[in-house]
């Protein structure tokens, strides 16, 4: 049976996907990547392999996205980001018609057609105010870790206004904030509910249409979840589990499977031998 | 008579005790802190200590700076943009544009020849293009803030720093470094970022000579110099001009301890333009980059369309 890979090389995370023929997952892997872009690449790719149960020459296509996908060794093709959160996002919900992914580093909307092809995005790489860095900041100034914004935020009762645009800025606002006596649930469900005003802003910008399919890193943020539908006051899908955060690398691997049945329509499919021919696999 | 100026800044506290001759007796800086009436209260009397004299032989004081409704013992308050633009023509009566970078914030104000405010562009929203930049380059890379400007010139092959925003930069400096690149190379990458930013906000009144440079960032030599090579200008820089709001605001005080009004009311009116601007809010007001400036100005043609990659084909979207 075919078995493809599709590998998503994120700022913060890189996270990979294998799919059999029946497009059904059978391993996933998420490592932090680090510097080293191709590094984490070959870890990322060996890990879920080994959850796959998969030796390297039983992978017949790579499709690589991301901002590392340039530098995956053993792709076959590489594919943007905004084209595999729009495939996973439709393969997961088919009324998806809007995706907001919040990443790391990146926020994104797209829009999407009846047949899931992106019609228009919008992204913000350039500021970490509107990205998940934003709350990991916060979280640093509180002496909190990362890790503890969901579960912290969830609790809170009376969350304040972080008023500041600037990450770095944020700063002295939450130390105002803590000596004027804010208990830190409120400050962290305050930058909570600041991203996602930020995120409506971006949906908005894309000219937002329902079913909207939330995925990306933060989507396993249960207090992002909670205020990103109070924004929005809709419905919005939210991927089981940790599943939004595999999206880029779901559709990835759904194009990679798309590409493998294109091949063999036109008659050009060779099969793995081909990878091994062009010393993708040894 | 004696007059006082305050300037409470974001990360240093300036203080002026100036005479009816208009002649600067005495001045301090301290760093601002957490308490900021503390720091008004302390940088004035130390500056009235300078002076040997008792702070009520002080007939009018002026706050100025972010924290200008904390100098509670001031008489009245008046913007930084009057101020800086009033302090840069005492300082060099020449000056038509002034660019301040200091620790959060960055202004550029073009002035009139008696010192009047007639423009300003301000970002105070986002630490990229301010002082703070420069801080958070010297953090990672664990240099004292005095010694990044001499570091910086000793670079050949300076690298460019591509990401804008702050946070993510500090990533991006342990990036070049992780890949080999010297100290001094990434740092006047950095240098560069931001003079780019100051020159993109300074554009927008117009760059008119004389250039007053003033601010925190003018002690950082490397940044002078690379704000001379790309305004292809001589910047006026002194060791006073780091008290220019200081200074501007003690001569508000001598305007308005001896004629009345007429100072209050040209800062009253900047103040309630400034106020006007930061009303405006939005993502960022400055930054032509970001998508909420973008969406603003999109039916002014900034926003070209570009050509991207998208899933094999050439699709045309807004970026």
């Amino acid at each position: 049976m075919i078995k493809v890979v599709g590998i998503d090389v994120g700022a913060t995370y890189t996270k990979a996907v294998v799919l059999d023929e029946r497009r059904q997952i059978v391993g996933q892997s998420m490592i932090k990547t680090g510097f080293n872009l191709a590094g984490a690449a070959e870890r990322g790719y060996a890990e879920v392999l080994d959850a796959a149960g998969l030796g390297e020459e039983e992978v017949d296509y790579v499709a690589s996205t991301g901002y590392g996908r340039y530098v995956v060794p053993m792709r076959d093709i590489q594919i943007t980001e905004l084209t595999c959160h729009g495939k996973g996002a439709f393969f997961l919900y088919p009324n998806t018609r809007t995706v907001l992914d919040v990443g790391g580093q990146t926020v994104k909307a797209i829009k999407l057609d009846e047949r899931g092809k992106v019609r228009s995005f919008r992204l913000n790489d350039k500021c970490a105010a509107g990205t998940g860095a934003f709350l990991e900041k916060t979280a640093r100034y509180m002496g909190l870790d990362p890790a503890e914004i969901g579960s912290l935020a969830m609790v809170s009762k009376a969350p304040v206004t972080i008023s500041s645009v600037c990450a770095v800025f944020a700063e002295s606002e939450v130390i105002n904030h803590l000596t004027s006596g804010t208990l830190p649930e409120d400050i962290m469900y305050g930058a909570v509910l600041s991203l996602a005003g930020r995120a409506h802003q971006l949906m908005k910008r894309v000219g937002m249409e329902p079913e909207f399919t939330f995925s990306g890193g933060m989507s396993r943020n249960e207090a992002f979840v909670k205020a990103i539908k109070h924004e929005l006051g809709a419905p919005v899908n939210v991927p089981d589990g940790d599943l939004g955060h595999f999206n880029g690398a779901l559709g990835a691997s759904l194009l990679a499977l798309d590409r493998v049945h294109k091949l063999q329509a036109a008659g050009e499919w060779s099969g793995r031998s081909r990878r091994v021919a062009q010393g993708i696999v040894a | 008579m004696l007059v006082g100026g305050v300037d409470v800044g974001s990360t240093q506290t300036k203080a002026v005790v100036m005479d009816d001759q208009r002649r600067v007796l005495g001045r301090s800086l301290i760093d601002t802190g957490g308490i900021i009436t503390a720091a008004a209260e302390n940088a004035f009397q130390q500056a009235c200590t300078e002076v040997g004299i008792a702070r009520s032989e002080v007939a009018y004081v002026v706050g100025t700076g972010y924290g200008r409704y904390n100098v509670t013992f001031g008489d009245t308050q008046v913007t930084e943009i009057s101020c800086h633009a009033r302090g840069g023509q005492y300082l060099f009566p020449n000056t038509r544009t002034v660019l301040d970078i200091g620790g959060q914030d960055t202004k550029a104000i073009k002035i009139g020849a008696e010192g009047q405010v007639l423009d300003f562009c301000m970002n105070d929203k986002c630490a990229a293009g301010t002082g703070r930049f420069l801080g958070a380059a010297a953090m990672a890379l664990d240099i004292p803030l005095g010694e990044l400007g001499p570091l910086a010139l000793v670079a050949r092959n300076p690298v460019r720093i591509t990401t804008t925003c702050t946070v993510f930069a500090e990533t991006e400096i342990i990036n070049w470094l992780a890949r080999g690149k010297k100290v001094e190379d990434v740092l006047m990458g950095v240098h560069q970022a931001i003079a780019t930013r100051s020159i993109s906000l300074l554009r927008r009144v117009g760059v008119e000579d004389e250039v007053t440079f003033t601010g925190g960032v003018t002690r950082n030599i490397a940044m002078v110099q690379i704000l001379e090579e790309l305004l292809e200008t001589h910047l006026n820089v002194s060791e006073e001009a780091h008290y220019m709001g200081a200074i501007g605001a003690s001569l508000f005080a001598l305007e308005k301890a001896m004629a009345g009004a007429a100072g209050a009311v040209e800062a009253l009116s900047v103040g309630a333009q400034l106020d006007a601007t930061r009303a405006l809010g939005g993502d960022c007001a400055i930054c032509p980059e970001l998508p909420d400036r973008k969406a603003r100005d999109g039916k002014r043609a900034l926003n070209k369309p570009q050509l991207i990659q998208v899933g094999g084909q050439r699709e045309v979207a807004r970026r």
